[in-house]
Parts: C-alpha cells; sequence; structure tokens
C-alpha cells in the first residue's frame, strides 16, 4: 500500500511529535527554547526537500502536489523564523514572572504539537484526517491562548474553544456528507475520502448533497480563517495569548484553515451541475475587508489592531481566490504569502514593543522612533508594507488583486479599493501617534532578537522589487491547478 | 434489506435522539441536564449498535460502546462532581425564554428535514433519514450553546452537537474507523479542555457564569 508520498512528508510530520514529546519533559528553558528551534529549522529543511521529492503517486492518506508545497515552505519557514522569536520573547516573560517554568515546558511542547497539526492537515489526501489535523492545531492554540491565566486570557480562550468548536462540528459535518455524496460512485470504506479519489470522481457526485456539504465546510472552516460574521474569536485571542502564538494564528492557522477550503472549492469545481462555490467567498471576503477596514480605527489594544489587520487581509485572499481564475488566483497566493511574512513579523515587532512598554494600550506607546528606533522604524516598515503601499509586496499582491476585479467585476472592486483605504487611513492614523508622538513609558534598552523581523520584512521588500522569475513559475501553476 | 423492522428501528432511536434534545433545552436545573444528557447518550450508543448490527459492521459496536462508557457514564458523574464541588446546582439562566426556545428548535428541526430529505433523493433511505435527524441534533446542540450562558451547559450542547456528528458519521455506511475514532479523541480531548477551563475558572473567579466572564472584555481596561 502507498502509504507515504515521500520521506520528507514523513519528516514534517514526525519531527513536531517527536520533538513535542521530548519538549514535555525538558526541564530548563534555555534548552527547550533552543531545542524548539532546532526543531522547527529541521522541519523547514524537511519541507524544502519536498521540492526535490517525486511527488507522481499520491497516497491514500497523504500526498504531496504542487498547491500544498507552497502552504508547507510558508507554514514552516513561519513556524520557524517564530520559533527564533519566540526564544527571546519568552525569556522576557519568564524574567517578569508572568510564565512560570512548568508553563513554559508546557508551551514548547504545544508549540510543536500545533504546528505538527498544521502539516498533518496540509499534507493530508484524506478529507477526514484534514479534519484531524485542523482540529489538532486549533486545540494547543486554544490551550496557549489561556497560558497567561488572566481574566481576559481565560475569557479570550473560552470563546475561542466554543466558537472553534462549533465550527469544527460543522466541518466535520460537511466532511461527512462529502462522503454520503461519494458513496454511491466510489462505493464504501476509505477511497470515499480520499480526495484524488474525490476529485477524479466528482463530476458524478450528486449536486445537491454536495453543495450542502460545501456550505457546511465553508461555515466551519470559514470560522478557523476568521471570516466576518464569524470571526468573533479572533482578535480575542490574538490579544490575550503570548505574542508568538499571535504570529503563527495570523501567519499559519488561518491560512491553514483557507487551505481547506480551497481544496473543496477544486472538488465542487470538478462538478459542472454544482454551485459555483466563488460568489460564496467573494461575499464573505467582502464582508471581513470592509468590516474589518472599519473596526481598525477604535481599537485601543495594539495586538487587537493588528488582529483586525489580518481579518481584513484574509478578506482580500478570500476574495481573491473566490472570483478565481489564472490572475486573481496568482494574486491571491502572492497576497496570502505576503501578508504571511508581513503581518508575523510585525506581530514580532509589537511582542517586543508590549514588553519593553509594559502594555498593550495603544494609548501608552508613543514615540516609539525616538525611545527604541529599531523597534519603531521596524514598525513603521511593517505597517507601511501592511497597508499596501509601494514599494513592499503587499502593494503588488493587492494591485493584482483590484486590478483583476476591475476587469471583472468593477463593482466589487470599488468595495474592495474602498476598504483598502479605509485600512490605510486607520492604520496610519494609529501609527502616527505610535512611533512618532510625545515618547511616553519606558525608554530602557530592548534585549529583542531583530533578525526574524528584519528577514520577514526584507523578503516582502524583495518581493515587492523583484519577484523571482521561478516562484512566478510556481504560483502560476497552483493557480491552474485552483481553476 | 427490506425496509420494515430496519427501519423502524433506527427510526424510533434516531428520533429520539432529538428528543431528547428537545428536553435538554428545557431542562433549567443542571443536574436534569445532565441526566437528560447520558439518556440521549445511551440512545446513540443504541442506535450506533443498530447500525453496526444492519450493516454488518462489527467496528461500530467499539463507537457504540465509546458512547455508552464515556459519555453515559464517565463525563455526566465526572461533570456532576464539578457542579457539586463548584456549588452551582441553582437554576440555569437562559437568555432567551424557553418557549422561545422551543419555537426556534423547531424551526431548526423543520430546516434540516426539508434541506436534508430534498438534497438526498438518491441515497439509501435508511442513511438519508438518519443524516437529517442527525443534522436536527447538531442544530439543537447549538442553539443550546447560543442559549446558554453558563459553562457548564454549554460544555453539555457541546457534547450533544457531537452527539448529532457519531449519528451522522455511523449513519454513512463504511465510513472510515478513521473518523469515529478522531470523534472519541475529540471528546477526550475537548473534556481535557473544558476540565481545565473549569478549574481554572473556579480557581479563580469561583463562578463559571459566562456572564461574570463577558465583565472582563479586553476593550475595556
Amino acid at each position: 500500500m502507498m502509504f507515504l508520498a515521500s520521506d520528507g512528508v514523513l519528516a514534517i510530520l514526525v519531527i513536531p511529535v517527536v520533538a513535542a514529546a521530548i519538549l514535555s519533559l525538558l526541564p530548563g528553558y534555555r534548552i527547550s527554547a533552543r531545542l524548539n528551534v532546532l526543531a522547527s529549522a529541521l522541519t523547514f529543511a524537511a519541507s524544502l526537500s519536498l521540492f526535490f521529492a517525486d511527488h507522481t503517486e499520491p497516497g491514500r492518506y497523504l500526498f504531496v502536489d504542487d498547491l500544498n508545497i507552497a502552504f508547507i515552505v510558508l507554514n514552516t519557514f513561519i513556524g520557524f523564523t517564530t520559533s527564533v522569536f519566540s526564544a527571546s520573547y519568552i525569556g522576557h516573560e519568564l524574567k517578569t514572572g508572568r510564565l512560570t517554568p512548568t508553563y513554559l515546558r508546557f508551551y514548547h511542547a504545544m508549540y510543536q504539537a500545533m504546528m505538527g497539526g498544521m502539516n498533518l492537515a496540509l499534507t493530508a489526501n484524506n478529507i477526514g484526517l484534514i479534519w484531524v489535523g485542523i482540529e489538532l492545531a486549533t486545540l494547543t492554540t486554544v490551550l496557549m491562548v489561556g497560558i497567561y491565566r488572566t481574566h481576559e486570557a481565560l475569557e479570550a480562550a473560552w470563546k475561542y474553544f466554543i466558537l472553534a468548536s462549533v465550527g469544527i462540528g460543522l466541518a466535520l459535518f460537511g466532511t461527512i456528507l462529502v462522503y454520503m455524496a461519494a458513496l454511491p460512485v466510489v462505493g464504501e470504506g476509505v477511497n470515499g475520502m480520499v480526495w484524488t479519489v474525490l476529485l477524479t470522481q466528482a463530476a458524478h457526485f450528486d449536486p445537491a448533497l454536495i453543495n450542502v456539504a460545501f456550505i457546511f465546510l465553508l461555515l466551519g472552516y470559514g470560522t478557523k480563517v476568521g471570516l466576518a460574521p464569524l470571526h468573533a474569536w479572533l482578535p480575542d485571542a490574538h490579544a490575550e495569548g503570548p505574542t508568538p502564538i499571535s504570529a503563527v494564528l495570523s501567519g499559519l492557522l488561518l491560512n491553514v484553515a483557507l487551505y481547506a477550503v480551497l481544496r473543496f472549492k477544486i472538488l465542487l469545481a470538478a462538478n459542472p451541475s454544482a454551485v459555483a462555490s466563488g460568489p460564496l467567498l467573494m461575499l464573505l471576503g467582502l464582508v471581513s475587508l470592509v468590516f474589518a477596514a472599519f473596526m481598525l480605527y477604535r481599537r485601543r489594544d495594539i495586538k487587537r489592531l493588528f488582529a483586525y489587520s489580518s481579518i481584513e487581509h484574509m478578506g482580500i485572499i478570500a476574495f481573491a481566490f473566490g472570483m478565481g481564475g489564472p490572475v486573481a488566483n496568482f494574486a491571491g497566493l502572492l497576497h496570502m504569502a505576503m501578508h504571511s511574512l508581513t503581518k508575523s513579523g510585525i506581530f514580532f515587532a509589537v511582542g517586543h514593543v508590549t514588553q519593553v512598554k509594559g502594555t498593550q494600550k495603544v494609548a501608552d506607546i508613543r514615540g516609539l522612533t525616538e525611545t527604541h528606533p529599531w523597534l519603531g522604524w521596524s514598525l513603521v516598515i511593517g505597517v507601511v508594507a501592511i497597508a499596501g503601499l509601494p514599494p513592499f509586496g503587499v502593494f503588488m499582491s493587492e494591485f493584482l488583486v483590484i486590478s483583476s476585479a476591475f476587469a471583472r467585476e468593477p463593482w466589487l472592486a470599488l468595495l474592495v479599493v474602498l476598504g483598502i483605504l479605509l485600512a490605510l487611513g486607520a492604520l496610519f492614523y494609529h501609527l502616527n501617534g505610535i512611533a512618532f508622538g510625545e515618547p511616553t513609558g519606558s525608554t530602557s534598552p530592548s534585549d529583542a532578537s531583530y533578525v526574524p523581523m528584519i528577514v520577514h520584512f526584507g523578503l516582502v521588500l524583495t518581493a515587492g522589487i523583484f519577484l523571482p522569475p521561478m516562484l512566478v513559475a510556481w504560483f502560476r501553476h497552483v493557480a491552474d491547478i485552483l481553476g | 434489506m427490506g425496509h420494515g423492522l430496519t427501519f423502524d428501528v433506527a427510526h424510533l432511536l434516531a428520533g429520539g435522539l432529538v428528543l431528547v434534545s428537545f428536553l435538554m433545552l428545557t431542562q433549567h436545573r443542571l443536574y436534569a441536564l445532565l441526566n437528560a444528557f447520558a439518556l440521549q447518550a445511551v440512545l446513540l450508543s443504541l442506535s450506533v449498535t443498530w447500525q453496526a448490527n444492519v450493516q454488518n459492521a462489527p467496528h461500530l459496536y467499539v463507537t457504540a460502546l465509546i458512547a455508552l462508557v464515556f459519555k453515559a457514564i464517565i463525563i455526566p458523574v465526572g461533570l456532576h462532581r464539578i457542579i457539586q464541588r463548584l456549588g452551582i446546582h441553582r437554576e440555569i439562566e437562559t437568555v432567551i425564554g424557553s418557549g422561545t426556545t422551543m419555537l426556534a428548535g423547531m424551526g431548526l428541526v423543520a430546516l434540516s428535514m426539508t434541506v436534508m430529505l430534498k438534497v438526498t433523493p438518491t441515497a439509501d433511505p435508511l442513511a438519508r433519514e438518519d443524516l437529517a435527524f442527525a443534522l436536527s441534533v447538531v442544530l439543537l446542540g447549538l442553539l443550546m450553546m447560543v442559549t446558554r450562558r453558563n459553562a457548564v451547559s454549554q460544555v453539555v450542547g457541546f457534547m450533544s452537537l457531537e452527539n448529532g456528528l457519531v449519528l451522522a458519521g455511523t449513519g454513512a455506511r463504511g465510513m472510515p474507523l478513521v473518523v469515529e475514532i478522531s470523534v472519541a479523541f475529540s471528546i477526550l480531548i475537548a473534556f481535557f479542555v473544558i476540565g481545565v477551563f473549569l478549574f481554572r475558572i473556579r480557581e479563580r473567579f469561583d463562578t463559571v457564569d459566562l456572564q461574570a466572564l463577558d465583565r472582563f472584555r479586553g476593550e475595556r481596561r
């Protein structure tokens, strides 16, 4: 039986699991933080090896194709840089006594378990296994959001848990419906859940059943993507958990959930009489974009501010994929990569800023460029990039989304432009005070590690100026798969 | 595969699950709610056993056993203890009245019947009706989670939702074991998570009323 597509796949699943087991037993934080970095680096290296592995024959449980490689590499890369950031962030939390060594041990084990869950969801060729992976990643993040055990953290974790469970329940029901739709065509047993098998047979599925299934899957996984009006958990979870978790939530988990939606979208597109899934995704995307853009103005908590910005960008990405076609899909993929890199970079900066200032309140973080030039200017660069200004990569991807929207749906394109401009205004309004206001609070130097931040922003800048032809060709190819 | 008895028993048990869901919606006391949940778990276990018998799928007996031991005994007893320890066996506060909740529940059941029966005309009739009932249980569980403010009853609502999922999963002929195990596993983890939360919440605020938590909205500091 073809169980595994290649050794690389095995590695990106086994390394996090083994690391989680070891980390849950290791005492000292220095050693475990380093091991966390090492494990993440190894996983990233293993994911790169997937480029060279032959992936012609999909397994029944796991597989690698050109679509998920893009997601896996992005996922493991940000997992790695975040672990580097986490090592310096966590040391500070230990010093201030916000976390105890026991909780840290738990934190590192959970971090690797989460990475393993996400990698499982991304490499799964089985719609049941995708569900299991996302479930695992979600539960571990719930635990990490509540790790500070303050009132706010517990409320955030509880809200996240309840909403995420509802989402995951609906997604499972949708998965069962897909299996039911496949039953008369594919037959009983495992094959009825293998994505590649389903894809070849999807044209013969009962269209009504698969339509309903998609609605459940879209609502279920859409909750995880943070699409409005299912986003209620997202700002709380981002604001109250440790900042490395905010970075991986925004940069990774939202993408993984979106990946699941895309897999089912492809499945639906293979059935000519099923309803077109694009408009639904576009609608949810637009609502999220415009809603989040308005919500950005009155945020008083800096992490909450950027959490709403994540909802906005997931809206743009969902809109792009919903529109479909080679250009919009290309734009969606590029925007997803750019948003993940930029947003996690911003959270790295924000994490250090909140540590040196000892507060998350926007009103109390003033004049950063004077008190902490490195952090301040990094944050400025990050916000300029995420707001979609040139010369950064986000500008290019947003430009592509808007131009392809104007070519096909001019009225909707206007709404997208409106949302992006509103968000830009809000971000700059807040940034002005944060970066250039009258300096307040602590001026003590930060012991931050700037490397992950600089690498992320550097990549986004490079992508904005020059996109390697190899990457363009790859994304084009993936955009074609997405249809 | 005659329709006669096979069909009637499956129908009876699945319909029973929906009825118990309604029963749970109207329970205002936590102990009564837990008893109703245990009853639902027993019915689920019977229903899965029947499916295992009809489909000739022995692995479903495992699912039935898990439902019986874990959901009908261990969880209700555990939650009973927690409630006792926290001293919250008072009334449940509902956000909207039970009349409205019942009406909403009836609407949801009507919705799921219409939707599921309409979209599955080609499917095996046994699975088809099962699926319609399962969706009703899922939606009623959701309704319960939305209308209750108390953490324990939200948890019970969530587990009742999972009962609906198990009903749907076992109704689908030959669905791989992977899914059943994962469902059971997720409940286990869910319980663990919830246990941790309840413990912490009790430790910190001496209450499991979510309204008490709502006061600490992140924006208002």
